[in-house]
């Protein structure tokens, strides 16, 4: 590969992630998807914990981090989709040819789709969070350091998920679009969002520990219940994700390839 | 010597069994407007792509400029465009949007002064502030023409740049093409069905058939290989497989 070839213009960022703006200011419709369906989740599993709150034992020790839980497995989620959704508006608008012919590098394009994850992100989890202040008494940002190492961990999770989902797309069409939504769900059994990973069956274990967010949700755990945080825990996701978004990038960069060799590049569509 | 705006070296395109593209070679000269024609399923947008990128050969290279578009496409992907029906822009984003994202990407400066002067040039003025998506389809083909040319391209890669278009705009479209090509001195590749529109543009037909190329020339040659008054009939000539009985003919 040529030095031209990696050449990075943080200009060919900015100008995607004003794309992607432009198309956001655009569209309310957008914009509150962003944040109802946060919202939405953020209620119920609210109302759940305060009812289990109510019965003595175990079992509401256990339910006072179904909020945390769930706040965080949105960031992992809605990292993903934020992710994916600019990747798929592209594929949408039939706007893919152009960006592949542009001097736009591979590497420009997944840096601004990650940006935009994060704004998407922000505009549908802050207010969201806010409201769980108001509503639970449950301030996510008072975990403070230890809420910079969960969500780092989950985001880069979440890219790295995103990249092998869109790369998937760039290949197979619009057809694969449903493993965008659909992919991180596979997930949540096996990170143990909502309860210990002791719950699994023994075989299963080695397989969830392998998965980063699993790690961040123990980690969660410790903090909530036993104010403990687990720096070994963050660390050893933070491992495994230097694993997964060398492997999503790679697997990017090899379905980028597939789809050159396999015309898909000129047949946007299912 | 001058090097060639574009070189195909053998270039062949399978998918899986199917031969789109069958070993094409040729060469098209910095400064000329070049035809390429077929029917459907001749291999013409497996080319284009192949020569944009878009598409990876099975054997072949395609230089441009010299540089092979396999390895060093950014070496000159600054200077090269496209344009397609087939391919759109956001549509939700108003044509000066689009027009700003594509000049921040080809690394144009005073993007505000270069969209104005295209507006002006393409008559674009009128919508400018509107969606891309609410346009009629003649002033998404300018606005595309716009995006094309928002980085004053040294080649220019168009396909089918006036199909749905009626007369008056695709008239108006070819008029733009030709006093650009002047201008700028650039290569022009245009793949397109409509032959008086070929027959008027272009200094050379390449035409191809079932991935290859089978014959090569200006307008006026081919019009004298086939003994033909129109581009037209040459094509129904070569799609026809009359070729050979029509060339002996003239002969």
């Amino acid at each position: 590969m040529s030095a031209s070839a990696i050449a990075f213009s943080p200009r060919r960022v900015s100008a995607m992630i004003l794309r992607h703006w432009y198309l956001l200011r655009s569209s309310w419709p957008r914009l509150f998807e962003l944040v109802y369906w946060p919202a939405v989740q953020m209620f119920m599993w609210g109302f759940l914990q305060v009812g289990i709150a109510k019965y003595p034992g175990a079992i509401a020790g256990t339910a006072s981090t179904f909020l945390a839980a769930f706040l965080l497995w949105d960031i992992l989620f809605r990292g993903q989709i934020g992710y994916s959704m600019s990747f798929l508006e592209e594929m949408w608008s039939r706007n893919m040819p152009n960006l592949m012919i542009s001097p736009l590098r591979a590497g420009e394009f997944v840096l601004a789709l990650i940006i935009m994850s994060v704004v998407r992100l922000s505009i549908g989890l802050v207010p969201v969070t806010i409201l769980a202040v108001i509503f639970f008494g449950f301030n996510l940002w008072a975990l403070g350091f230890a809420l910079a190492a969960f969500f780092a961990n989950l985001l880069f999770t979440s890219w790295a998920v995103g990249m092998f989902c869109s790369g998937l797309v760039l290949r197979h069409g619009l057809g694969a679009e449903s493993l965008a939504w659909s992919l991180m769900f596979f997930f949540l059994p096996l990170t143990c969002v909502y309860y210990p990973v002791s719950t699994l069956p023994e075989w299963l274990q080695p397989i969830a520990w392998a998965l980063p967010p699993t790690a961040v949700f123990e980690g969660m755990r410790a903090l909530v219940i036993d104010h403990v945080f687990r720096a070994d825990l963050m660390l050893w996701a933070l491992g495994l994700n230097l694993l997964w978004m060398t492997a999503g990038a790679v697997s990017f960069m090899l379905l980028l390839a597939a789809a050159r060799r396999g015309g898909s590049l000129l047949q946007i569509g299912e | 010597m001058t090097l060639p705006a574009i070189k195909a070296i053998d270039l062949t395109k399978n998918y899986g069994e199917s031969v789109a593209v069958a070993g094409v070679s040729f060469e098209i000269a910095p400064g000329s407007i070049t035809g390429l024609l077929g029917g459907n399923g001749a291999g013409k947008t497996t080319t284009i792509g192949m020569i944009m990128s878009l598409v990876a050969p099975t054997s072949g290279r395609v230089l441009v400029f010299g540089a092979d578009m396999a390895h060093e496409r950014y070496r000159v992907l600054h200077r090269m465009n496209f344009e397609s029906p087939y391919v759109d822009l956001p549509h939700r984003l108003t044509v000066r949007q689009n027009l700003t994202v594509f000049g921040m990407l080809y690394g144009i400066g005073r993007i505000g002064e270069c969209i104005d002067l295209l507006a002006r040039d393409l008559d674009l003025v009128e919508f400018i502030d509107r969606p891309a998506g609410k346009l009629s389809a003649g002033q998404k083909t300018r606005v595309a023409l716009a995006k094309a040319l928002i980085n004053e391209p040294d080649v220019l890669v168009l396909d089918e740049p006036t199909a749905s278009l009626d007369p008056d705009t695709a008239d108006w479209i070819r008029e733009h093409l030709e006093k650009y090509r002047t201008r700028k001195h650039a290569t022009i590749l245009l793949a397109s069905h409509n032959m008086s529109e070929v027959e008027r543009l272009c200094d050379r037909v390449l035409m191809m058939k079932r991935g290859h190329i089978v014959d090569d020339g200006s307008p006026k040659e081919l019009l004298a290989r086939y003994g033909r008054r129109n581009l037209e009939e040459v094509f129904l000539d070569i799609a026809r497989d009359r070729r050979e009985p029509m060339r002996e003919a003239a002969s």
